[in-house]
């Protein structure tokens, strides 16, 4: 049905023209669901956007042949392109919060996108739309209709989007990641109406993600991309399962697995991890942070910690009802150990690390580190010595480093800060050595972070945590946006200095997989409640709670 | 070094730019000449001496009764009108850059430190810029010239005008300084890099002057830019009412005045030839700050 042979795509520039896409073949067959899957920067949002003819300008296809049925795509004119958008081929986005418009009734935009395809009246068109609803699964249809997309949740969101696309009866649907910004258990839920309307209506589907294990669950063939190009094309079975080329290969292995915990991750060798560094500095950062009296292991408490946001007030007279994000939360998270947090959005992980490290001030509970009371936001001085050991690695290291300073001055800060070292050209030094700890060139410290990739970032940002001498470390989704082989190089950087420096961590994440990979013990979090807590494999093999089983029994395993 | 600032993004979009070329030139003529008045202009406005009544009212050289000596005619008073230009740049431009920094330095500061706090101390700051915003200037002008007189012995009075000229100008700019660092504040200290600073338990002015201050430079450079045109054009219209600068030391808007006097009499060149120039100078100044936006607004481009 579609076939793309030779695709190349061209973004020009004024250093010349970048080619993203390059000799790119790519066959659907109706009903099949093709996965496209790569790490970021190979192109697969590309290769979408290209096929459905919405490439960002300046980009353009500079070579090959795209046909649809008898439809020679790239022949079309903008008009005819227009028409066969949404008539022929549909998409669906990554985020069903931005991809429906909030100001309409669900009702309007289906009717508007049907009636745009063809001449139904608005009874018919609301008809259709009823039944296409009904057959997405959501309930009351007739009803639900004409509430606001705010009114749904993200996953019933989502299966609005999918209606939106499914309205006009398409051939081909491109889904560029559409399962991302969900939950698991919504993420499975919507991948098996994928597949359904697969099979039962005949449609094609590329599936663009960066997650391989949603591939697993739902592709029938898979095409693997890198840097623009095909590494490896397929049935899905044998791809993934028996795979021909070296990347690939090092691509699977670097996948967490959920069913059994591995010492270290394997991780592809792109060339870009530096091999072992020269030592250059004369300093070496791990004797620094072995030396001095700070090695004893702490362990943290928390006992009955709630946390409660003031709401929105609804009347004047009234006082607004408080939002509990965290209902007397108690764990311990044992010296030298590290405590996997996990639950889904919303569940108040990020909160707990907040009120921990003492940006969020906590309506009632006890915290202790080390055995020692550790005083909530407020209470805590700017020179509480808790400050220096507990810190924290943040999520998107896009963020989580100033921009406008170099990476010395990034690392020296809290060497300054804490007065680990007076000396301003020892802190350099030290900076540069604990560059080469967490395996990146020393010479790096007089870049700007913008020069490097996020993985880099992350690995700077482990370093300055560290070089506060720090005894307690809060990782936050450390690695959820990064692709899997750099998360298996952080993930195993990780666990080489927890090892190291007997470090008591606690590992929030909503990866199932990564934290058993990390995790000695475990605590689940639901609705700002703990569910479960204990040893980490018993809760893999044989979970108690309830929400636990259901949230294990959702996790796309890797079945090769 | 040089190599690379030229090869930047910024100076390359510069350098594909006629107009931003053309006004950056224009601004830079202008400044320079304002900046070496005393080197440059044949007579100084300010001596009295130095000019006389016999030379008054010359028209340009082009004209009939035109003098090579005074290219662009004189005034009544027999002042080159070049030369008057120059010196009255001068004023101008020293009140509108003190006027802007003032504005910038209070404006950043208060903004700054209300997104950072929030809540009540937000609210008491940002209630006092809507105040002053319903405030004109010329009546904050008039506010604090009386003040001014009321408090400081009468000899004093006229040696600072400049001041309380400047004070009026940047009282009735800081209100954008304080509401474009405000919004952008509130949008960085939620990134995690100034959350990773407050856990490590850093002093908030640091976060806030070391980590913050940097990450919005952006937008404020280029209201700097466009205020700066604004403190001009406030500083002309002030001077143009009476307000301003006295007539035997003139910046722009006071020449402005004057001409008013000669506008139906014939001696139109007292009054076109500073307002042509008040113009190059705030048009070519707003050229240049919307090159800027341009460049820095990534949504923009």
């Amino acid at each position: 049905m579609l076939d793309v042979r030779g695709l190349t795509v061209k973004f020009p520039s004024r250093r010349g023209d970048f080619t993203a896409i390059e000799g790119v073949d790519l066959a659907v067959k109706p009903g099949e669901i093709h996965g496209l899957v790569g790490e970021s920067g190979a192109g697969k949002s590309t290769i979408g956007a290209a096929i459905i003819g919405l490439l960002q300008p300046p980009g353009y296809v500079s070579d090959g042949t795209m046909t649809l049925g008898e439809t020679d795509l790239r022949s079309l004119t903008p008009s005819q392109a227009h028409e066969a958008r949404g008539d022929r081929i549909s998409m669906i986005f990554q985020d069903p919060q931005t991809s429906l418009n909030p100001l309409m009734t669900v009702e309007d935009q289906l009717i508007e996108t049907i009636q745009a395809h063809s001449d139904a009246s608005t009874n018919t068109a609301r008809n259709r739309a009823i039944s296409i609803l009904e057959e997405i699964g959501i309930k009351n249809a007739g009803d639900r209709i004409k509430a606001y997309p705010h009114q749904f949740s993200g996953g019933m969101r989502q299966r609005v989007v999918i209606a939106l696309a499914l309205c006009t009866d398409p051939e081909l649907i491109i889904a560029d990641e559409p399962t991302t910004a969900l939950d698991v258990a919504v993420q499975s839920q919507v991948l098996d109406l994928i597949r359904r309307l697969a099979r039962t209506r005949d449609i094609g589907f590329i599936l663009i993600t960066h997650d391989i294990g949603v591939i697993a669950q739902v592709a029938d063939t898979v095409t693997v991309l890198r840097r623009g190009r095909v590494i490896e094309t397929g049935e899905t079975p044998q791809v993934l399962g028996q795979p021909r080329e070296a990347y690939t290969k090092a691509l699977m292995d670097a996948v967490p697995r959920l069913d059994r915990k591995l010492d270290r991750f394997s991780t592809p060798d792109d060339g870009e991890a530096p091999s072992a560094p020269a030592l250059t500095t004369g300093i070496d950062a791990e004797d620094w942070l072995m030396e001095g009296a700070a090695q004893e292991h702490l362990g943290l408490e928390v006992r009955d910690l709630s946390v409660r946001f003031a709401g929105t007030r609804t009347s004047i007279f009234r006082k607004p009802e408080a939002y509990v994000a965290l209902d007397r939360v108690s764990l311990t998270v044992e010296p030298a150990r590290v405590l996997g947090l996990v639950g889904e959005s919303g569940s108040g992980k990020s909160t707990l690390a907040k009120a921990i490290t003492g940006l969020i001030q906590p309506s009632e509970g006890v915290m202790r580190l080390g055995g020692e009371d550790l005083p909530p936001a407020r209470q805590r001085p700017r020179d509480h010595p808790a400050r220096r050991l507990i810190q924290m690695v943040f999520q998107d290291p896009y963020s989580s480093l100033n921009a406008r300073h170099r990476i010395g001055d990034i690392l020296a800060e809290p060497l300054a800060l804490y007065g680990l070292e007076g000396d301003k050209a020892k802190r350099r030094a030290l900076a540069a050595a604990m560059l080469e700890l967490v395996e990146m060139e020393p010479s790096n410290i007089d870049r700007y972070p913008h020069q490097f990739s996020g993985g880099q970032r992350q690995r700077i940002a482990i370093a300055r945590a560290l070089l506060a001498r720090p005894r307690f470390l809060i990782c936050d989704e450390p690695t959820s946006a990064l692709d899997v082989s750099i998360q298996a190089q952080v993930l195993n950087l990780l666990k080489d200095l927890q090892t190291k420096f007997g470090l008591s961590i606690l590992f929030i994440s909503h990866n199932l997989a990564v934290v058993r990979q990390m995790s000695d013990d475990i605590a689940v979090l639901k609705s700002g409640q703990i569910v479960e807590a204990g040893d980490s494999e018993t809760f893999f093999t044989t979970p108690s709670a309830p929400y636990s089983k259901e949230l294990l029994s959702l996790t796309p395993a890797m079945p090769y | 070094m040089l190599w690379r600032l030229w090869d930047s993004d910024g100076v390359y979009a510069f350098r594909h730019s006629p107009a931003a070329i053309i006004a950056a030139s224009v601004a830079i003529l202008i400044l320079g000449g304002a900046l070496f008045a005393p080197w440059i202009a044949q007579s100084n406005p300010y001596d009295l001496s130095s000019f006389s009544l016999i030379d008054g009212l010359l028209p340009p050289v082009w004209q009939e009764f035109g003098d090579p000596r005074f290219p662009l005619g004189t005034d009544d008073q027999g002042r080159d009108m070049i030369s008057a230009i120059l010196y009255g740049a001068r004023l101008s431009l020293l009140i509108g850059l003190s006027a802007m920094v003032i504005a910038t330095v209070l404006g950043v500061s208060l903004g700054l430190a209300a997104g950072y706090y929030g809540g009540r101390f937000d609210a008491i700051v940002m209630r006092i810029a809507d105040v002053q915003l319903a405030l004109p200037a010329i009546l904050t002008a008039l506010l604090i010239d009386g003040i001014a007189r009321g408090i400081l012995p009468p000899s004093s009075i006229e040696n600072l005008r400049v001041v309380v000229l400047t004070i009026a100008i940047a009282l009735s700019l800081w209100v954008n300084f304080a509401r474009t660092a405000r919004a952008s504040t509130f949008v960085e200290r939620n990134k995690e890099y100034v959350q990773a600073a407050m856990i490590m338990g850093q002093h908030p002015l640091r976060v806030m002057f070391i980590h913050i201050l940097p990450n919005i430079m952006g937008p404020l450079l280029v209201i700097m830019t466009v205020d700066l045109a604004s403190a001009i054009l406030l500083e002309a219209t002030l001077s143009f009412l009476g307000i301003g600068l006295p007539a035997d030391s003139p910046s722009l808007g006071t020449l402005i005045r004057i001409g008013m006097q000669f506008l139906l009499s014939g001696e139109w060149w007292i009054l076109w030839v500073p307002t042509l120039f008040l113009v190059a100078l705030v048009v070519s100044i707003n050229i240049l700050g919307d090159f800027l936006r341009d460049t820095f607004n990534p949504r923009l481009r």
